[in-house]
């Protein structure tokens, strides 16, 4: 009884807030709020950017976790910690951070400002940028987890075939890891989807440009209730969806 | 065999600090070697050196004229640009691609295309008997396919030098025995050379012209099946081919056992000598034999076991024996460990062969 209670009343503070949300949302007008142009609009853009960003965080997470899992090198558990820097560092501060590299005064952003003329901070680039790097470390750890946990002697065998190391990891290692891959790219999304500290800081707040979801979730509580709760309803559906299809891998069925 | 000397000229050495293999091998184009030893012995570090999967640490490694490994000199040839085939103890078909396109794989890699591959692949699977189940994933395959699917891709590569880490471990004995007749056809039929690493003394005595006995990374014994069955020079050998098997000093027939105790034996000697006799030359009496056989002595019985229809009988004493009694006698003589008996062998059944 001792431990019943509180574990009730945990279970309790993580539920509410939800039945609250599905308690207030306005049912009867649902239908014209989700088809407003505003809510469309930052739903696209949220999807869409939430989609580059993870193919940006497979394009280089991926390989980032093979030099972890298979490469022994000096400084491995430093550059294994760096990774996952990201995950306990607060978005805000990730997006101040971000702005100091490639703000137009910032370290890359300077440089890619006088060579190329390309301004990143307050654009769709900015917002893709902001969401990868917050959740490019999901990827990396599960990718990772996933490479330690293949049967190397598949790779010994296609090394006795003639394959190469490049032809190993695309043909062999790749497919074996496939489902940790793709369980990677869906966690790694679904944190890009919801990321606002680093977006709103970096990139700002224009709607149809920068403005996704959570920014507009958090700009509508000032002016609109209902309309923060109805987007807040559309992320906790993708939430839900998004669980549902891990629920072999995470929950345990 | 071949007039341009072996295919396989190899000298192995791996140092692993408490662990040292040194092994010299070669083999002639055709020939399957059989390295067999128990676990532990090196077999494995041997194949790994071959396959370059693990380094030499002095020593050579030449295949087919060229030197794939050779640490004085600096030569490397990585695992993907040498000649081999590997055929690995658990197959490690690759679980995502079907029977058709495991085989393919090989000659995919080197050079040819596509359409190549899958041809040269089918040809194969047809070889081993396994069209139909070309297009089968591995998991769908029973454990004979899979070994077969293993063998075809490794030979699919036309390598010089197959190496196969233990083909018939994995199966059970039914299947095995099947699959080590098919096993033996293809490697008849391999034009190159065959390292066949095994603990199974059958599957050594079945598949291979010629034996290497290793023991804790060294070659105690090597030559053909006949030789080394009826000539054991090592325990473990002996206990393999089910000898006992004795060291001494010969004169003449006499022959003096290093713990002091002497047999006479049918063959004459000077020297450092074998002595071997199998356990059914060994009879077993109640009280001391008299008559002809010139080597009895009293022992002890120090266990009982069944060995196919007789009971095989260890026995201490002067010297540790394995007696084959049939059943009927055993009755007979009240065998059970700790009694005494007298044992008794006579010298025509023994062998001695020089130990230099």
């Amino acid at each position: 009884m001792a431990l019943l209670l509180p574990a009730a009343l945990g279970l309790l503070f993580l539920v509410l807030p939800l039945v609250g949300l599905l308690v207030r949302a306005p049912w009867s007008t649902l239908p014209q709020r989700l088809t407003e142009p505003a809510v469309l609009t930052a739903l696209r853009l949220s999807m869409q950017t939430a989609t580059l960003a993870t193919l940006l965080c497979l394009a280089l997470g991926v390989p980032l976790a093979w030099l972890l899992a298979r490469v022994r090198f000096p400084g491995r558990r430093v550059v294994r910690a760096l990774v996952t820097v990201p995950l306990v560092l607060p978005p805000v501060v990730g997006g101040v951070a971000l702005l100091l590299v490639f703000g137009r005064r910032g370290l890359v952003g300077s440089w890619l400002d006088a060579t190329f003329g390309i301004t990143l901070p307050f654009t769709t680039t900015a917002v893709v940028l902001a969401e990868a790097f917050v959740a490019m470390p999901f990827l990396i750890i599960a990718v990772e987890g996933a490479l330690r946990g293949a049967d190397t002697r598949y790779e010994e065998a296609a090394a006795t075939l003639g394959a190469g190391r490049w032809t190993t990891f695309t043909h062999v290692t790749l497919p074996l890891v496939a489902p940790g891959v793709a369980a990677g790219a869906v966690l790694c999304w679904a944190r890009a989807l919801g990321e606002f500290g680093a977006t709103i800081t970096f990139a700002g707040n224009y709607p149809g440009r920068t403005q996704t979801m959570p920014v507009a979730v958090y700009l509508a509580l000032e002016t609109d209730l209902e309309a923060a709760i109805v987007l807040s309803l559309i992320l906790l559906t993708v939430s839900v969806v998004i669980l549902a299809s891990l629920r072999d891998r995470w929950t345990g069925g | 065999m071949s007039a341009a000397g072996p295919l396989l000229d190899a000298h192995l050495v791996v140092d692993r600090g408490s662990f040292r293999l040194d092994l010299p091998l070669t083999i002639d184009p055709g020939e399957v070697v059989a390295l067999l030893g128990p676990n532990g012995a090196g077999k494995t570090t041997a194949l790994r050196a071959l396959a370059g999967l693990l380094p030499l640490s002095a020593g050579h490694l030449t295949l087919a004229g060229r030197e794939l490994d050779h640490p004085d000199r600096r030569a490397w040839i990585p695992t993907e640009h040498r000649p081999i085939g590997v055929v690995f103890q658990e197959y490690l078909l690759f679980p995502h691609l079907n029977a058709l396109d495991n085989v393919a794989f090989g000659p995919r890699r080197r050079g040819l295309d596509r359409q190549q591959a899958r041809q040269r692949a089918a040809d194969w699977l047809a070889r081993m008997g396994l069209t139909e189940h070309a297009r089968r994933k591995p998991r769908q395959l029973s454990g004979g396919q899979a070994q077969r699917v293993a063998l075809a891709r490794a030979l699919a590569v036309e390598p010089a030098l197959l190496l196969l880490d233990e083909p018939l471990a994995a199966l059970d004995a039914r299947t095995r025995l099947d699959t080590r007749a098919q096993l033996h056809q293809h490697l008849t039929a391999h034009p190159g050379a065959t390292l066949l690493v095994t603990h199974d003394p059958l599957d050594a005595l079945v598949l291979a012209d010629r034996l290497v006995i290793i023991e804790d990374g060294h070659a105690v014994q090597a030559g053909p099946a006949a030789t080394i069955t009826a000539q054991p020079r090592t325990d473990y050998v002996a206990r393999l081919v089910g000898l006992n098997l004795y060291r001494g000093r010969a004169t003449g027939q006499r022959v003096r056992l290093t713990d002091g105790f002497g047999l006479t034996t049918g063959d004459r000697h000077d020297g450092e000598v074998f002595v071997a006799f199998p356990p059914s030359a060994v009879a077993l009496h109640p009280r001391q034999p008299d008559g002809s056989p010139r080597n009895t002595w009293p022992a002890t019985i120090a266990g009982v076991q069944r060995h196919g229809d007789n009971l095989r009988i260890q026995l201490s004493g002067p010297i540790e024996v394995a007696a084959d009694v049939t059943p009927a006698a055993a009755a007979q003589l009240r065998l059970a460990p700790g009694q005494p008996v007298w044992a008794a062998v006579k010298a025509a059944e023994t062998r001695a062969y020089p130990a230099a």
